[in-house]
């Protein structure tokens, strides 16, 4: 990997080696720009598709149908051959003025200047905290992206007969990695009257022979260690009991942006999200942000589609730049 | 201390069942919370062999697992109390060894404050309080004033009292600090050792544990939620009978934590202390606790309406608070009783000391109860040579305005992003002289999967981490392929 790139010394600073950000790096050095650093607290690079292990992926990209983590691999090696230099396991602590960003590295902490900032740093799913469920907090509550870390990067579930709140996409990645895992999925979760995902997807619980309750709320989780059932309220607005040992809280993203919301960035309070100009212009102009953090959760294709036209404007910025 | 220590602290259980007899010591305290954490460190400081029976796999696993963490200057204790007496001497032991423990403590300081005309009524008696209790540094402040210290509070606000000896703590290193104390200085504890029975012979008592038999001469019940249990167990009668009372807090992330510079205390009805907003020392901001009484003494769970309730009050005072993202929820089971104040009650003609009732100020309290335990115990007789220069017990620090593992280098990696957790922390930990039983002794010691993506992240690196180390595993098996 190149490391030549000096922390006082960098023309970009992409902050999230996702599909967004490593989008952004290669278009960037396509145009010409000299040093551009990606960062990711990670210790690989990669994103989220990294534990999606099924299609489709790449479609656009490189015109072929690739699974998660082989499009991971192949995107950071678009981006090295391109000359981005990649640096793994930094945690960005601070956003600063005009870029200067403060650092945290298993070498210590680092200042870091950058002409332009891009913040990438996606999206992640709403845990069951946050959606204020009632119950025991116990062992057994997962999202999409803790059991698919787990299964996929650690080859270990966190449980065999779970059920699945939510239908949106991530929902059915969900149900596919039990599938994958030897997981039983009790059922799939739906508060509202339809799912949503769009007809034929939600079909596939039917192949997979998993319940899809519809108009059905999770309202209590009961269990003293682990989950050992859950109370629901469902469609007749009758309460009943599901045994179960485990939930999957999948989907509701929320875009990862305390890193802003504790910096002197403006950000909107209703989605969470960095407020931007036009040009994908934060309210300090040496940082720009696209990608999930943006608009959650669109597919791998669309940030790296937004992540190259980010690019585009902080290669004309820093062109027309005295 | 190193971990050779460890392993003779913790007994050969296999041995033990043999033998049954598995533990020998002047005063055996029995639970593992933050009372009895502190009745360990101070029996063994004043040269007492202890051993600490707790019968969960770790400390802190009842009432002590959830509370405000605020370190209580007892401005409104009953007057003249035990209570109160507890709070201040343990109050000022606190402040005294903090620093030797790496403890960290924020001197933010509390504002009563009030919303109405009724509660303003009320401030007199709350100043005279603190005077008789000796906290006379409190103020009357105007609601101009208030609203220059907290200019985030809503301006409903009408006037409030300063109370500038409320701190915020570390709630679970504290008591984790006493009990590595008592350890390093040659105490006990035995994990999965609930006691169901015991005889005393008028000079000793042999205690039966789950693990096997306990000899002690003195006993001291600190068994929190379940005290009264215990003294029908193995006295045959309890003096009071436990009501618990759950209190469910609600978590705001991180960027919470600046709208706030002190403790936002209510003014206190007849019938409930009411709710708080206080800023944590790990950078968090929460508001809690209800009072609920419950029949269980388990049943920490939370719910939904109740959740939405306390985050709306926390709303109408913090307005800016609409639109920060709720990091966590959390309920704590507080050991109330039929009567409010502290149920101490020592059986002289049985070498037993039962400390029940600890409620809201246990955490502030623990110290000055061990202190108590200790003159109690010597009021009976008990003499013991007090350990000239005990070994201290440094434990790691979690607060957000010190230098954090994170920020030296070496680490390893970072494995909770949200909460900044290191391997090399979590690994410390896991080696130490009491490492985590559980994930929840986990979080509380090092404060993995405590943000706001609550494991989203982490969780499956921890399950690596902690594989073999936890009775209940954060991962129950491979994948089978």
């Amino acid at each position: 990997m190149n490391s030549s790139i000096r922390y006082d010394n960098c023309d970009v600073a992409i902050i999230g080696a996702g599909p967004a950000g490593l989008a952004a790096a290669i278009a960037l050095k396509k145009k010409g720009i000299e040093r551009v650093l990606v960062l990711d607290r990670e210790g690989e690079a990669g994103g989220i598709p990294r534990h999606c292990g099924h299609p489709p992926f790449g479609i656009v990209e490189y015109a072929r149908v690739m699974s998660g983590p082989s499009y991971a691999k192949r995107l950071v090696k678009t981006a090295q051959q391109a000359g981005v230099d990649i640096r793994l396991q930094i945690s960005v602590t601070n956003l600063g003025q005009n870029g200067s960003l403060s650092l945290a590295t298993p070498a210590g902490t680092i200042d870091l200047k950058a002409k332009r900032v891009l913040i990438a740093t996606g999206v992640r799913e709403t845990p069951r905290a946050e959606r204020l469920v009632s119950g025991g907090r116990v062992l057994g509550i997962a999202t999409t992206g803790s059991l698919q870390s787990m299964v996929y990067l650690k080859n270990m579930i966190p449980f065999r007969n779970p059920i699945i709140v939510g239908t949106e996409i991530v929902s059915f990645s969900a149900l596919l990695t039990c599938k994958k895992a030897g997981i039983k999925t009790i059922a799939m979760l739906e508060e509202n009257k339809r799912p949503t995902v769009p007809w034929p997807i939600h079909h596939s619980t039917r192949l997979l022979g998993v319940p899809l309750l519809l108009n059905t709320q999770i309202i209590n989780i009961i269990g003293s260690k682990r989950v050992e059932a859950v109370q629901i309220l469902d469609r007749r607005q009758k309460i009943r009991e599901i045994i179960c040992d485990g939930i999957i809280f999948s989907g509701k993203f929320t875009p990862e942006s305390t890193l802003i919301r504790m910096s002197h960035l403006s950000i909107d309070p209703e989605t969470n999200s960095p407020i931007i100009d036009n040009f994908g212009r934060c309210s300090d102009p040496a940082y720009y942000a696209a990608g999930n953090l943006l608009q959650p959760l669109n597919m791998a294709v669309n940030c790296w589609r937004e992540g190259r036209k980010t690019a585009d404007w902080i290669a004309k910025d820093l062109n027309d730049a005295p | 201390m190193t971990n050779k220590n460890h392993t003779t602290n913790q007994l050969n259980i296999n041995q033990a069942i043999k033998n049954n007899l598995i533990a020998s010591a002047d005063v055996a305290v029995i639970g593992g919370g933050v009372v009895g954490c502190a009745v360990a460190r101070r029996m063994t400081l004043e040269g007492a062999s202890v051993v600490l029976i707790e019968k969960a796999s770790d400390i802190l696993n009842g009432a002590s697992k959830g509370n405000s963490a605020i370190l209580h200057t007892g401005f409104d204790a009953p007057e003249g109390s035990l209570e109160q007496q507890c709070v201040s001497t343990g109050y000022a032991e606190y402040l005294k060894i903090h620093k030797s423990f790496n403890l960290p403590i924020v001197k933010i300081g509390a504002l009563i404050a009030a919303w109405s005309e009724e509660e303003e009524s009320r401030f007199d008696k709350i100043l005279k309080k603190a005077r008789e209790n000796g906290v006379r540094n409190l103020r009357l402040i105007s609601q101009t004033e208030a609203r220059a210290l907290e200019p985030n509070l809503s301006e409903k606000i009408r006037s409030a009292i300063a109370v500038p000896g409320e701190f915020i703590i570390d709630p679970w290193s504290a008591p984790l600090a006493y009990l590595q104390q008592a350890l390093n200085n040659g105490g006990q504890a035995l994990f999965n050792a609930e006691v169901t029975s015991g005889q005393f012979d008028g000079a000793n008592w042999l205690l039966d544990t789950k693990l096997g038999q306990v000899r002690a001469h003195y006993v001291v019940n600190c068994a929190g939620l379940f005290g009264d249990y215990l003294d029908r167990e193995v006295l045959g009668a309890s003096e009071f009978t436990i009501k618990p009372r759950k209190g469910q807090f609600v978590v705001f992330d991180k960027a919470a934590n600046n709208l706030l510079k002190s403790i936002i205390l209510p003014v206190p009805s007849e019938r409930t202390k009411g709710i708080v907003l206080f800023p944590t020392i790990f950078g968090n901001l929460v508001v809690g606790p209800t009072a609920e009484e419950q029949e269980s003494r388990n049943d920490a769970s939370v719910d939904k309406a109740i959740l939405i309730s306390l985050k709306e009050q926390a709303i109408q005072k913090l307005p800016a608070l609409a639109n920060i993202p709720i990091t966590a929820t959390y309920a704590g089971i507080r050991p109330a009783t039929e009567e409010k104040h502290y149920r101490v009650i020592q059986k002289a003609d049985q070498n037993w000391i039962t400390l029940g009732g600890i409620r809201s100020t246990g955490l502030t309290g623990a110290l000055g109860l061990a202190q108590h335990v200790h003159y109690l115990l010597s009021k009976q007789g008990a003499a013991f040579k007090a350990i000239e220069n005990p070994i201290s017990s440094q434990v790691p620090n979690l607060a957000e305005h010190l230098p954090r593992d994170y920020e030296k280098s070496g680490y390893g990696e970072i494995v909770c992003h949200c909460e900044m957790v290191t391997q090399r922390e979590i690994l410390a930990v896991q080696e130490g002289l009491l490492p985590a039983g559980s994930l929840e002794g986990l979080k509380r010691r090092t404060r993995a999967t405590m943000g706001r993506c609550q494991g989203f992240y982490c969780s499956a690196r921890l399950a690596e981490l902690t594989k073999g180390q936890f009775a209940n595993p954060i991962a129950i098996g491979d994948v089978d392929e």
